[in-house]
């Protein structure tokens, strides 16, 4: 399916959850949506029987100067097609709903967002910090990040 | 034998006789089992080199070719580097299981080779319950691997040591069972009486590997069990390298490592011994009557045989090593239980049977007998 | 009797498959709460080898950025340089030469079977059967040899550029690569032989850390860990790039030969299977390959168009993807990597409950993962 009709479909069951499609420049195609409306609307991605989103290809955190974002590339083994889905999140205590339950192999890579960034997925079944010590101090990705100068009494 | 070695020592050196008799027999005693352990060491060392020359050609290279021609001095690089080494004892580990454990483990190993018949007349000490006494005291191997495991203070060590507990006590059965029908067949637990009973017919028929179908098997039996014994691949989970870091000795480092390292080389060797002696025919001699020929050549050659016997069998463990992958532990217990436990039960019942039935008399000799 | 023995306390013990093990592939932490020997839970724990490639990439050029895709997954190095490049070209529309992607195809193919070879080697080490590793690094220091010949280097070749490759191929190299696989081909059945079938192999992987086609699915299994359980993906034949349209070859698929379906056995075996038809890519790609250039004209201080791209390939460990964002200037905006070995540690913890600690073993190699992936 094109991404004009995913982003069709969906604004059709969700309305003004989605919020925009955005696709010059963007491959594949991204379906912008609202923070909180991001797992009911992983779980139609998912279940309907014309999109059957099954694969969740990537999960990453991404830090827009002035917001932070979440994306998941999606992907469809028995249709064949591929759409992105984007949230946009504002830099002070950014959080959303969790897709661990949706897709299993959403849940490291929340977690690695969630160390990166800072950004916090509700409802995951486990949310630590997964690349970096589990008492690091800052999320090493945002664009404003500051080295720190010890960690633990070791110069950094 | 002590004795009459010690009164023939006396008549050789007549400046002996003031010497009371028994203090004789006790230097005679010492001499011998110094003998014996050199052998031995000797013996361990050169296995652990021969081990990598054999691993180096079946894994298509070279193996250890620096010391000495073709490297065979590696044994002694390895020695001297591992007493050199720093003896590093856990500080939360129970000193004195620590230290105690690999000098159970390697008595139990080295105090099997006095039974062990290397040729006419060459046995350090003929017991009468030859076997008997080889199956207890290889048994000891089994408490000092628990008190290695245990005084570690290492999960890793611990798991190893329960394993190798497990593995090793459980594998005593079918041993036993195995060797079982060559005891029946010649009649007593003394291993010097059951190499005898191998002899004539040519030095080959006699074996009792030949005897009938149920010793046959009964040889394959005590060799896969003896392998288990030993922790040999396939049966080496205790010390899995790859999985549980060397499993009981991981905490072990310099002489004290050595001595688990020969003790595995040892129990190698008096198994093969074992199997020599009880199926293969021991220091018979192929074609000739070792006990009847000169006392020097029988004793020469009768060794020569049972060792070349011996060593193969060894080398044959190292083959198998390098080539099988290793079993788990519940499939190397299923396979113990459910499947060598049984067998060798069966396979003793039908050794009986037959020499009930042929009173005791092996295939060869019946079809001998037909041509009179 | 039972109740009785359900009666007796025993503890769980809580062991450290530590960040140094001989068999954990890397610096892997395993957390196993374990009840004698049958594991109850195991948990990884990765980062030990976290070099913050995702942060360095903002800071470098595109080109420069090609020495650290190396260092991703060493052991497929030309995959993961290909990787790259292809994402590159992908954001940017740069066209690269016929001869160009003919050896990228080449060198990833030659690539994924040393790979291969290494997880075959590794595995069966890991099962106890020390020989095979020893076969399968003879053959990979063929490979590497041909590398050496290509581009200087053994392990990290930074072969591949944007736009082409850095150079053509050497004197006699299709001649001599055309060598190796008559040597190697032969070389796989024999394995087979020797240990793909040995009794106490298949009963050490049959049966073992069962994954359903919707399991792996669901938890982001690629690559030969998703075709081990009978599900028919690979990026070069459904979602095909480069030249492999142009080759002919079978998808290998896990059958529950020995066992069930989607257990060790048949990822191992899916893996030996692919050698076998990296080689007839080979084979076809050097009858192909036509002449010409090996690299298109990108300027220096190249500053490819503001976008955002997703690219995967299909590399020897799964799919490897790469997220790139670019706002027009010569650095990466962001540049995410999705490592297949990060996403397959998902399912760990789930697929070694009720295991024997032997197993766990032979999960970990049975998924192939390496941790520079994993910890990028």
């Amino acid at each position: 399916m094109e991404p004009k009709e995913i982003f069709e479909k969906v604004t059709e069951k969700f309305g003004g959850k989605a919020v925009e499609l955005q696709e010059e420049g963007f491959r594949p195609a991204f379906v912008v949506v609202s923070p909180e409306s991001v797992r009911e609307i992983a779980l139609f991605l998912r279940d309907d029987p014309a999109l059957k989103f099954d694969s969740l290809m990537c999960l990453s955190g991404v830090d827009y100067k002035d917001r932070f974002a979440v994306t998941y590339h999606l992907h469809s083994l028995s249709v064949g097609h591929q759409i992105g889905v984007k949230t946009y999140l504002p830099r002070e205590a950014p959080s959303l709903p969790s897709v661990d339950m949706v897709w299993p192999a959403a849940n490291f890579q929340e977690r690695e967002a969630f160390d990166l960034y800072g950004i916090v997925f509700e409802g995951s079944w486990d949310l630590r910090r997964i690349l970096l010590p589990e008492d690091w101090e800052g999320h090493p990705l945002r664009k404003d990040y500051k080295y720190p100068e010890f960690y633990n009494g070791i110069k950094v | 034998m002590m004795e009459s070695l010690a009164i023939s020592l006396v008549d050789a050196l007549p400046v002996l006789s003031g010497v009371p008799l028994w203090t004789i027999t006790l230097l005679v005693m010492v001499m011998v089992a110094a003998v014996v352990l050199t052998f031995a060491l000797t013996y361990s060392g050169l296995a652990t080199y021969v081990e990598r020359k054999v691993a180096g050609d079946i894994q298509a290279r070279v193996g250890p070719n620096r010391v000495g021609p073709v490297g065979i001095l590696q044994f002694l690089a390895d020695g001297i580097k591992l007493l050199l080494k720093e003896d590093i004892i856990p500080a939360k580990a129970d000193r004195f299981l620590f230290v105690l454990a690999p000098y159970l483990v390697f008595i139990g190993s080295f105090a099997a080779f006095v039974v062990v018949p290397f040729g006419v007349g060459l046995i350090a000490s003929d017991l009468n319950i030859g076997i008997y006494y080889l199956m207890a005291i290889t048994s000891l191997v089994v408490v000092g691997v628990m008190l290695a495991g245990w005084s570690s203070n290492n999960k890793w060590a611990l798991l190893g040591g329960m394993r190798a507990a497990a593995q090793i006590v459980s594998y005593e059965i079918p041993v036993g069972m195995a060797l079982l029908p060559a005891v029946l067949i010649a009649g007593s637990l003394s291993l010097q009486d059951i190499v005898r009973s191998q002899g004539g017919l040519f030095g080959i028929f006699g074996w009792n590997l030949f005897h009938n179908p149920f010793t046959f098997l009964s040889f394959f039996l005590y060799y896969v069990a003896a392998l288990a014994e030993t922790n040999r691949t396939p049966f080496d989970i205790p010390e899995a390298e790859s999985e549980l870091v060397s499993g009981y000795h991981v905490e072990y480092s310099g002489i004290r490592f050595a001595f688990f390292f020969l003790a595995e080389y040892g129990d190698m060797f008096v198994v093969s011994a074992l199997a020599t002696a009880c199926f293969l025919g021991g220091w018979h001699v192929p074609f000739l009557d070792a006990e009847a020929l000169p006392a020097l050549w029988g004793n020469l050659l009768s060794l020569g045989v049972f060792l070349g016997k011996t060593l193969s069998l060894v080398v044959l463990m190292m083959w198998i090593r390098w080539t099988l992958p290793r079993l788990r532990v519940d499939q190397l217990m299923r396979m113990a239980w459910k499947y060598l436990v049984p067998l060798t039960f069966v396979n003793l019942l039908g050794v009986s049977l037959w020499l009930l039935l042929f009173h005791g008399e092996g295939i060869p000799r019946m079809i001998a007998s037909l041509f009179g | 009797m039972k109740a009785r023995a359900e009666a007796l306390p025993t503890q769980e013990m809580l062991i450290n498959m530590g960040p140094q093990h001989p068999s954990t592939h890397g610096v892997l932490r395993v957390i196993l709460r374990t009840d004698g020997e049958v594991v109850v839970n195991a948990r990884p724990d990765v980062g030990y080898l976290h070099r913050a490639l995702e942060k360095i990439g903002e800071r470098v050029t595109y080109a420069q950025y090609m020495p650290f895709t190396d260092r991703l997954d060493y052991l497929a190095a030309m995959n993961c340089n290909a990787a790259w490049a292809w994402t590159v070209e992908k954001l940017a529309g740069i066209e690269v030469p016929e001869r160009a992607e003919y050896i990228r195809v080449i060198v990833s193919e030659l690539n994924r079977i040393a790979s291969h070879l290494i997880a075959f080697g590794s595995f069966t080490a890991d099962m106890g059967a020390f020989t095979p590793f020893l076969y399968a690094i003879r053959e990979r220091e063929r490979i590497n040899d041909l590398f050496e010949d290509i581009c200087g280097n053994r392990l990290t070749y930074n072969y591949v550029r944007i736009g082409g490759v850095s150079a053509d191929l050497p004197d006699r190299f299709l001649e001599k690569t055309k060598e190796f696989l008559d040597y190697f081909e032969p070389k796989v059945p024999e394995y087979n032989n020797l240990i793909s079938y040995n009794k106490i192999f298949v009963h050490r992987l049959a049966n073992v850390a069962a994954v359903t086609p919707e399991d792996a699915v669901g938890y982001g299994l690629t690559g030969p860990n998703l075709r081990g359980s009978g599900v028919p993906f690979d990026l070069r034949k459904n979602e095909p790039y480069s030249v492999y349209p142009e080759f002919d070859f079978d998808v290998c698929v896990g059958t529950g030969e020995r066992g069930t379906l989607g257990d060790c056995f048949d990822r191992y075996m899916v893996r030996i299977n692919e050698m076998k038809e990296s080689v007839r890519i080979v084979r076809q790609a050097i009858e192909q390959i036509p002449e010409g250039p090996v690299m298109a004209k990108v300027p220096r201080m190249f500053k490819p168009p503001v976008g955002e791209v997703y690219f995967r390939a299909e590399n020897p460990r799964g799919e490897t993807g790469i997220y790139l964002i670019s706002d027009g200037t010569v650095n990466p905006y962001r540049l995410k990597i999705r490592a297949p070995s990060f996403v397959t540690m998902g399912i760990f913890e789930k697929i070694t409950k009720g295991l024997m600690i032997a197993d766990v073993v032979a999960v970990i190699g049975s998924f192939d993962i390496i941790l520079p992936e994993i910890d990028r």
